[in-house]
């Protein structure tokens, strides 16, 4: 499979008064042409550090970018000028963000913004933009599209404005989405109607998608692989099924273990225990060595490497090291596995990078 | 809009009705008579110029007069200045006050606005702490006392501009920059805090990733925005600039409606103190609408709601 964007070795720091918050420590991935791919993790791991610097949106100073590359069409994007950014910024990768209620311009009308980048990034008439903007408005399934450009975002619903939020990132054909949570925000029906739009858009247009969650049970409907994030790295990474039947990292376990199920209706909900280290003072070794039940020595002095599992699954823990004990996953992790099985069952089969 | 532009002007007139009700009866209770310095009149003239100008009657005819006349646009004659009307004392005078706090709004806004954007891009850099101390400063400086600074450095001691009096353009300066430094301190210092407030919102996110300039985001996306409410102060700050003009005007000798305001006090000149502060009332009243009617043109949550009632 193609690659389209590569991400290696990516270091993003925060220089703040009490010193430097390495909110990103190290982040290697790539992205395949046409796949989803999943950046889950508890909150603070770096999801959003990370796809923000994607599209160098974070502001400089307080942020950073330390160290690393972000190869994306022969360009490192880390390199590139303000300018030459925003002629990639909504043409080629786009961002939709978590929450629709505040990401559109009150006082400007939803045609307005949409043409806005419509008229950024291609030489087209204002009636021109005019029509596209109608077009991609029908397209994420806006009805009285004519009569909806002339409206403002107080007339739309949640669910409606994010429809918006996609029409403006979908304006240019972009090659790339990164969605950070965009269905966070919304309650359960919508949310389940965004997301098949944005698997329908998809499998039109072809893009590849980027999408942060914390919700496991939107990346097993949602993705083809999942990169799992620990305090400013990636842990773990691999197709659904790899992650979901076959996790090696313990955080992976843990996270696994902590997702509410819908259909047992558990009581109690199961969390890691502990907390994230502080990124300004990251800890020897393995980060999650405190919170680890099956930390091993050489977890509090070493980082582990990236450990080979399959030729798409990768995993940075020490108990994939040949001289380490065999430890198998938790029950209550084993019994989540099986039913993730239905769930990707449900999905049907879909071809995976 | 339409509709809701109605419904201000409704409760406009409303107030008017109760601000002119109020003055009213509380211009009957002000101690004193307007005959009571004249001790060469005896008793009978007394009563006969009472007659003639109606203060004979029981004061809920008064009234009913009075609201008559002020539909007619009629706001009665003065005692003092040779029953000259009213509404011709008022427009006589008008003029450079109206022309000081024109000036002092306009220039003092746009100034203001500059800085407080200004300061906001530059967030943290020194465009935003000179900002910051010229803010502090025009809010603490009260306008009379920048008033006299002026007048000693720039008219007496540089001889740029003229000390006093009112006699063409160059006399309007100095009084209006006195007057204006406060309209761009707050301006300035509302304007920066909503700035910083906006740029840091989502929707600035989304417009930066659309791939819009930084130019272009603040242009089309965050000046709009943050107007929204320093617009709101717009009108508070007219009632201070009328009253600073008070000052202002005596300082600077400028013959404007103020002064004689406080002439009219001094002698209980009823139908003047009435007809400037009705005046004055109005002018405020029109201000919050015109306020009020902004604020539907920028903020279309405002303009629709107000539609739909
Ligand atoms: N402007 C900033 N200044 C200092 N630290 C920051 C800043 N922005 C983010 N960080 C730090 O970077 C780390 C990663 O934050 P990030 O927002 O990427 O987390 P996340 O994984 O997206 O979490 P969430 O699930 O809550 O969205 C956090 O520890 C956070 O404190
Ligand atoms: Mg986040």
């Amino acid at each position: 499979m193609e690659k389209i964007l590569q991400v290696n070795d990516l270091h993003i720091s925060f220089d703040i008064h009490a010193g430097e918050v390495q909110a990103v420590r190290g982040v290697t991935f790539d992205l395949y042409k046409g796949e989803t791919l999943a950046i889950v993790g508890e909150s603070g791991s770096g999801k959003s550090v990370t796809s923000k610097a994607l599209m160098r949106l974070l502001p400089t100073p307080p942020s950073r970018i330390k160290q690393g590359e972000i190869l994306f069409e022969g360009k490192d994007l880390t390199k590139l000028s303000e300018k030459e950014m925003q002629s990639i910024r909504g043409a080629k990768i786009s961002m939709i963000f978590q929450d629709p209620m505040t990401s559109l311009n009150p006082t400007m009308t939803i045609g307005k913004q949409i043409m806005e980048a419509i008229l950024k990034h291609q030489k087209l008439s204002k009636d021109e933009a005019r029509k596209r903007a109608i077009e991609l408005l029908q397209l994420v399934g806006i009805k009285n599209a004519e009569l909806r450009m002339k409206q403002y975002p107080h007339q739309f619903s949640g669910g409606m404005r994010q429809r918006v939020v996609i029409a403006i990132a979908l304006a240019c054909n972009p090659k790339i989405l990164i969605a950070d949570e965009p269905t966070t925000a919304l309650d359960v029906t919508i949310q389940a109607q965004i997301l098949e739009l944005m698997k329908d858009i998809q499998k039109k247009l072809g893009m590849s998608i980027i999408f942060i969650t914390h919700d496991l049970g939107v990346v097993a409907n949602m993705a083809d692989r999942v990169a799992v994030m620990y305090a400013g790295k990636i842990v773990e990474i691999g197709t659904v099924d790899e992650i979901f039947y076959n996790p090696k990292h313990p955080y992976t376990w843990g996270l696994l273990a902590s997702m509410p199920s819908l259909d047992h209706k558990d009581t109690e909900l199961y969390s890691i225990p502990g907390s994230p280290p502080d990124l300004l003072n990251p800890p020897k070794g393995d980060a999650f060595a405190p919170r680890n039940p099956y930390a091993l020595k050489i977890d509090y002095e070493l980082e582990p490497p990236m450990f080979q599992v399959s030729d798409t699954h990768y995993a940075a823990t020490w108990l994939l090291h040949e001289m380490a004990p065999k430890v198998e996953p938790p029950a209550i992790v084993r019994e989540r596995m099986e039913r993730f099985a239905d769930i990707v069952a449900r999905k049907g089969g879909k071809p995976r990078g | 809009m339409a509709r809701y532009t109605f419904q201000r002007f409704v409760y406009m007139v409303i107030t008017l009705f109760i601000i002119a009700t109020l003055t009213f009866f509380l211009m009957k209770l002000l101690p004193g008579s307007p005959l009571q310095n004249q001790e060469k009149l005896t008793p009978e003239q007394k009563a006969l110029i009472l007659k003639e100008y109606g203060l004979d009657k029981p004061v809920p005819v008064q009234y009913i007069q009075y609201l008559g006349n002020l539909l007619k646009g009629d706001l009665g004659v003065s005692f003092q200045y040779d029953n000259r009307p009213v509404t011709e004392l008022i427009s006589d005078r008008i003029g450079p006050s109206a022309q000081l706090g024109f000036q002092a709004i306009v220039f003092g806004t746009i100034v203001g606005l500059i800085l407080g954007i200004v300061a906001a891009i530059r967030h943290n850099h020194w465009e935003d702490y000179t900002a910051t101390v010229i803010a502090v400063l025009g809010a603490s400086i009260p306008s009379f006392v920048l008033g006299g600074f002026l007048q000693y450095f720039i008219a007496v001691k540089l001889q740029w501009l003229p000390v006093a009096f009112w006699e063409g353009f160059k006399y309007t300066i100095l009084p209006t920059l006195a007057l204006s430094v406060g309209v761009i301190a707050s301006i300035a210092r509302f304007m920066r805090t909503e700035m910083l407030e906006v740029l840091s919102s989502d929707y600035i996110l989304t417009a930066r990733a659309k791939g819009i300039s930084q130019a272009g985001v603040i242009m089309k996306h965050a000046i709009r925005n943050s107007l929204i409410p320093v617009i709101t102060i717009l009108g508070p700050m007219t009632v201070n600039l009328m009253t600073g003009t008070l000052v202002i005007e005596k300082l600077f000798a400028v013959p404007g409606l103020g002064e004689q305001f406080v002439r009219s006090i001094e002698l209980n000149d009823y139908p003047v103190i009435m007809g400037t502060t009705l005046f004055y009332s109005a002018l405020l009243i029109l201000a919050v609408f015109i306020v009020d009617v902004l604020y539907g043109v920028v903020d279309p949550r405002i303009r629709l709601a107000g539609g739909k009632k």
